[in-house]
């Protein structure tokens, strides 16, 4: 799929940044009224909602676990979010991103405290460019906090990806659409594990490394953004 | 659209509204705050958020060619689809559109396209085989109440807002932009009926208790553009007729709060 472009200018990315740099990020807690909890993240050139329900009686009851509480997850993209218009409605794309976006923010959940129970997390993508499942459980992991789940950390993502044999940190769309190889990664920073994997292009087992490595420092970087985000919201919101 | 709410609620909500007064303080006639923000994605070609108390509604506008309907050879295609997302509600439930959310997308599609607030014939490249094709699709983001107005404020903003590429004779994308040919701002007005009292703008509290409500969504020179009484319930002759005058004084405040932000957008 490789195009040709040119990724690299005197050591800068198409977009100016360095290649251990991540595009600038903004979150927002508690947006929404209905929602238990809810955030807004602008990622680069990505626009997303996220809004947690719960936890409630889970529905329909086969679902339900006698020992603690399912966490649903659903993503979705706006029909206008991209350049040629989605159809409204579920996607196979948006179907599997649900359910690893569930993978990546279960286990840091303490969802043994809601038995019979679900927890629902519902992410929307308005602006799309590249990158929208790491943000999406990067926002949502912070609605969960906004709605009071109980959980043992954060849960921050970011990509890492091969252009032009280099690896580099959170690809934006020209990196993803003509680059070598793209790994979305999610991190348990407390427990330094990995809760999201994907990985699709070309790497070797030492780029693969380099790439991982690479994935956990921007992890860090976002958590930092996500705890930011959460302490603005209880030290200068209307909770006092 | 209604959630449970108890009876004792809704008799508080009712006598108060005896003595002329709504349980958040407002008057019958009164809006809540309007927040019209314009260009708030943009992938698509033209956005609109619109917020009404803690109601938040997004609305985008896409534009493609195709082929025209064969008994209107000479127009563009417009379509409404409103959706009602899991995340607006924990009444909402994902899959397709149902009764709600069909009907929330006819009634602002019937208000702005039977207004002509857009000249549907300028829309048309190849008269009889290829028109630009426009798509509407609202995104209900936090149901707090009266979606009919805030879809419908955001929807005739996006499409205001909307700029698409020129194209040439034979529909290719030139560099060059345009907006979409425009001519009246048409603004729906949504008033609930509970016990005798006829109100504003309702609540979603309200909601949960009305009888019936109306939506009357009216244009730039009084003129009225599409109606829909909405619920169980019934409305006398005069009342109608009350609620069609409100609509217009309140239409053009909120026409004219559009038209600064569109002034501001050029």
């Amino acid at each position: 799929m490789e195009k040709d472009i040119k990724f690299f200018t005197n050591g800068k990315r198409i977009d100016g940044r360095a290649i251990d740099e991540l595009r600038n990020i903004k979150i927002e807690v508690g947006v929404f009224k209905r929602a238990d909890g809810s955030s807004y993240i602008e990622w680069g050139g990505n626009k997303i909602y996220c809004a947690v329900y719960g936890p409630r009686e889970a529905y329909p009851r086969f679902l339900q676990k006698s020992d603690r509480a399912i966490l649903k997850c659903r993503y979705n993209m706006a029909s206008f979010a991209v350049e040629e218009r989605k159809r409204p409605g579920p996607s196979r794309r948006g179907v599997e991103i649900g359910k690893v976006t569930q993978g990546a923010l279960e286990p840091a959940l303490i969802l043994e405290n809601f038995p019979k129970c679900m927890v629902e997390v519902n992410i929307e993508v308005i602006q799309a460019d590249a990158g929208t499942r790491c943000a999406g459980i990067t926002a949502a992991s912070v609605a969960l906090a906004n709605a009071g789940i109980p959980m043992k950390e954060l849960v921050p993502a970011c990509a890492a990806g091969k252009v032009e044999d280099k690896i580099v940190l959170d690809l934006c769309k020209e990196e993803d659409n003509y680059g070598q190889a793209d790994l979305p990664l999610a991190l348990l920073p407390r427990k330094n594990e990995f809760s999201l994997l994907q990985m699709d292009g070309d790497l070797t087992e030492d780029q693969l490394e380099e790439a991982i490595e690479l994935g956990r420092k921007g992890c860090l970087q976002v958590y930092e953004i996500q705890k930011e985000a959460l302490k603005k919201k209880y030290i200068t919101g209307d909770v006092f | 659209m209604s959630s449970v709410l108890s009876d004792i609620k809704k008799d508080y909500i009712i006598s108060l509204l005896n003595n002329g007064k709504r349980d958040d303080g407002r008057n019958l006639n009164d809006m809540r705050d309007l927040k019209i923000e314009l260009g708030i994605a943009n992938k698509a070609e033209g956005s609109c958020y619109v917020q009404i108390g803690d109601t938040k509604v997004i609305a985008g506008v896409k534009c493609e060619t195709g082929a025209p309907f064969p008994d209107t050879p000479n127009q563009g295609v417009f379509t409404t689809n409103a959706e009602l997302i899991p995340m607006a509600s924990p009444d909402f439930e994902a899959g397709p559109p149902r009764e709600d959310s069909i009907e929330l997308a006819r009634i602002v599609d019937r208000g702005i396209r039977e207004s002509g607030a857009i000249d549907f014939e300028k829309l048309v490249i190849k008269e009889g085989e290829l028109v630009r094709v426009l798509f509407v699709d609202i995104h209900i983001m936090d149901y707090n109440g009266n979606l009919f107005d805030a879809a419908g404020i955001a929807s005739i903003g996006a499409l205001y807002n909307t700029k698409m590429p020129v194209l040439d004779e034979e529909g290719n994308k030139t560099e060059e932009l345009m907006q979409l040919p425009m001519r009246k701002i048409p603004i729906p007005c949504t008033y609930a009926k509970i016990a005798d009292s006829i109100l504003y703008d309702p609540s979603i509290e309200e909601e949960s208790v009305m009888d019936s409500r109306i939506t009357v969504t009216t244009e730039d020179n009084g003129r009225i553009s599409a109606m829909q009484k909405g619920d169980v319930g019934s409305f006398k002759k005069e009342d109608i007729l009350d609620i069609v005058r409100r609509s217009k004084i309140r239409g053009d405040e909120i026409r004219s709060i559009l038209k600064e932000k569109f002034s501001e957008m050029r």
